[in-house]
């Protein structure tokens, strides 16, 4: 009974992310920290970056907040890609991914730029659903900007 | 020969006979939505709780206004604006009938968080002293509380919060047991000499269950407080009668009751409302003006500044039409009927929680679904073409205490059939399956 569809956009991969996600709780010593709101459902997320020092390399992720499997989900994947990458190349990403959400699903995410989190193009589709997958990669954006500012 | 006692005859008129299933196929040939398909699927529309859908009486009598009458109304001496205002008249006095209020008691705003909004900074402008010394008992100050309940819409709290903050009055909550309901003994000590406007829902938007409004009328009443009723959830599905639940002011939203969008009601009792000085001001709710000053007419039109929303009206006096000839008491016996159906089957599901259980129920239920969060729960259903409510419903603070952020929720309407509840209740029973959940 259930669609195709709707099997794609909940894939394993997304459920397993949502059940264990990585990099869930914050540890101190972040460089910035971004708080992020969706008020139509009250999801929220605290995502921390941490950079390695003297760099512009971010060493880990962690966030802590509460939200649907496909937020997440998609918190977990942005947290398991952006590890060892620079700002910029976070830059890119986050663009990547937000070209790729905005396309009511016309755009497949390259694997190779966003790793797992390509899983996510489905989510495209569901208009209504693109801020539940956007809200870590919004936080992280601000925190990007904040750690430029410091 | 048939003997109809006087027993029978009472319990004829106390038990209104429930809608057939022919008629309510009747009913939904009249809404040409039903008919539509989401996903695949025959839509299930069971959301009417945020906005329900219209038959075609009330599109065609939208359109039948903009092709034969549409026209400013109280102005304008031509034929067409004669016919407007007539048309427009006539409408607030069909609501007004509809819910048991002077016609000269119904004042149109663009929604029902307007009309509250209205009465709020109506009472902010007395405060500051206009239209002294008539404005006096709606005053508010240091000392002066407001009372509401932890379970109001957004819309019956925010601007209360507001109007404390502008005053100096307090905001005090009667607070509600992990139910969601009253706890009406806390009621009696908060509501007191102190208490100016108690403001509440009739029945929540979340739980569905009915308010004690007699019980809260009276407290009230009692210390000389001013009642303001929420009826959005209330005037839709059951007969409701304003003088007879003696509330000081109700507010009701015409696109909850099969109207158009952008039209909601406020009733307010006549002394009050022409005692109460304006919220928003400017044409066609004046007498005499100057540069310096005006003076204003009396209620209704006193709080209708500006262009009217005429085809609006019009077409929620449509609707208005079409759900009397139903029969209120005969949607209210249906929907609580396809509420205890909701109720029934939601009983004893494995990690699924209903919020609130009292009896007294309106066709709706919200429920926690343990381990997936309500926008999944909502995703998966809406895959089957069933259209239901997710997040907080506008209800933050009623969530937080029942100890989520969040839930789903079904709502029906006369239109509901038991075999859409039903559909419903399968697709919840699958949806922790479908997401892994096993605890």
């Amino acid at each position: 009974m259930t669609s195709s569809e709707l099997q794609s956009l909940y894939q394993e991969i997304i459920l397993d992310h949502q059940k264990h996600p990585h990099g869930f709780g914050l540890v101190d010593g972040a460089a910035a920290s971004s708080h992020q709101l969706n008020p139509t459902c009250g999801d929220e997320i605290t995502l921390e970056l941490h950079v390695e020092p003297g760099t512009d390399v971010v060493s880990a992720v962690h966030w802590t907040g509460h939200g649907c499997a496909i937020s997440q989900a998609s918190a977990s994947l942005f947290t398991e890609m952006a590890a060892g990458h620079s700002l910029s190349e976070l830059d890119e990403r986050i663009g990547a991914f937000r070209e790729v959400m905005r396309s009511r699903g016309t755009i497949e995410a390259d694997e190779d730029l966003l790793g797992d989190a390509a899983v996510l193009s489905g989510v495209s589709k569901y208009i209504a659903r693109v801020k539940c997958a956007m809200l870590a990669w919004v936080a992280a954006e601000h925190a990007i900007a904040q750690v430029r500012a410091a | 020969m048939l003997v109809v006692t006087t027993d029978a005859v009472t319990a004829a008129v106390a038990a209104p006979s429930t809608l057939t299933p022919a008629e309510i196929a009747n009913i939904r040939a009249d809404f040409p939505i039903l008919s539509e398909s989401v996903n695949g699927h025959p839509l299930v529309y069971l959301d009417s709780g945020a906005t329900s859908q219209r038959p075609r009486s009330v599109l065609d009598a939208e359109r039948d206004f903009s092709e034969h009458h549409n026209s400013a109304v109280h102005r304008g001496a031509h034929t067409l604006a004669a016919l407007a205002t007539e048309r427009f008249e006539d409408a607030r006095s069909s609501v007004a009938r509809f819910v048991g209020a002077d016609e000269n008691e119904i004042v149109w705003t663009s929604n029902a968080t307007e009309a509250i909004n209205l009465v709020a900074y109506a009472m902010g402008n007395a405060s500051l002293g206009r239209g002294a010394p008539a404005s006096d008992r709606f005053r508010l100050g240091e000392g002066d509380e407001i009372v509401v309940t932890v379970r109001e819409h957004h819309a019956n709290l925010i601007p209360w919060q507001e109007l404390a903050a502008r005053t100096g009055a307090t905001l005090r909550f009667i607070p509600v047991d992990d139910d969601g309901e009253l706890r009406m003994s806390e009621a009696a000590a908060i509501i007191g000499p102190r208490t100016r406007v108690l403001a509440f829902t009739h029945v929540s938007n979340v739980l569905g269950t009915i308010s004690p409004v007699a019980e809260l009328v009276a407290l009230a009443k009692a210390v000389g407080a001013l009642v303001v009723l929420d009826a959005c959830q209330s005037v839709p599905h059951l007969a409701v009668d304003v003088r007879a639940l003696d509330v000081d002011f109700a507010v009701f939203s015409g696109h909850k009751m099969l109207g158009p969008t952008g039209i909601g009601v406020l009733y307010g009792r006549s002394e009050l409302l022409d005692a109460l000085p304006p919220f928003l001001t400017g044409g066609s709710m004046i007498t005499t003006v100057t540069m310096d000053r005006a003076e204003y007419l009396p209620a209704p039109q006193r709080f209708e500044a500006g262009t009217q929303r005429v085809s609006q009206v019009v077409a929620l006096a449509a609707a208005v039409d079409y759900l009397t000839a139903v029969g209120m008491d005969r949607i209210a016996r249906h929907e609580t009927e396809l509420g205890a159906r909701l109720v029934a089957g939601l009983a004893g599901m494995p990690g699924i929680r209903l919020l609130g259980t009292s009896e007294g129920r309106i066709g709706l239920a919200s429920v926690d679904v343990k381990g997936v969060h309500s926008h999944d729960v909502g995703q998966f259903l809406d895959d089957r073409g069933i259209a239901v409510r997710v997040g907080h419903h506008c209800a933050q603070p009623l969530h937080r205490r029942l100890g989520v952020t969040s839930s789903t929720r079904a709502s029906t309407y006369l239109y509901t059939t038991a075999d859409e509840v039903d559909e419903f209740l399968a697709g919840l029973a699958e949806v922790r399956t479908f997401f892994g959940v096993t605890s």
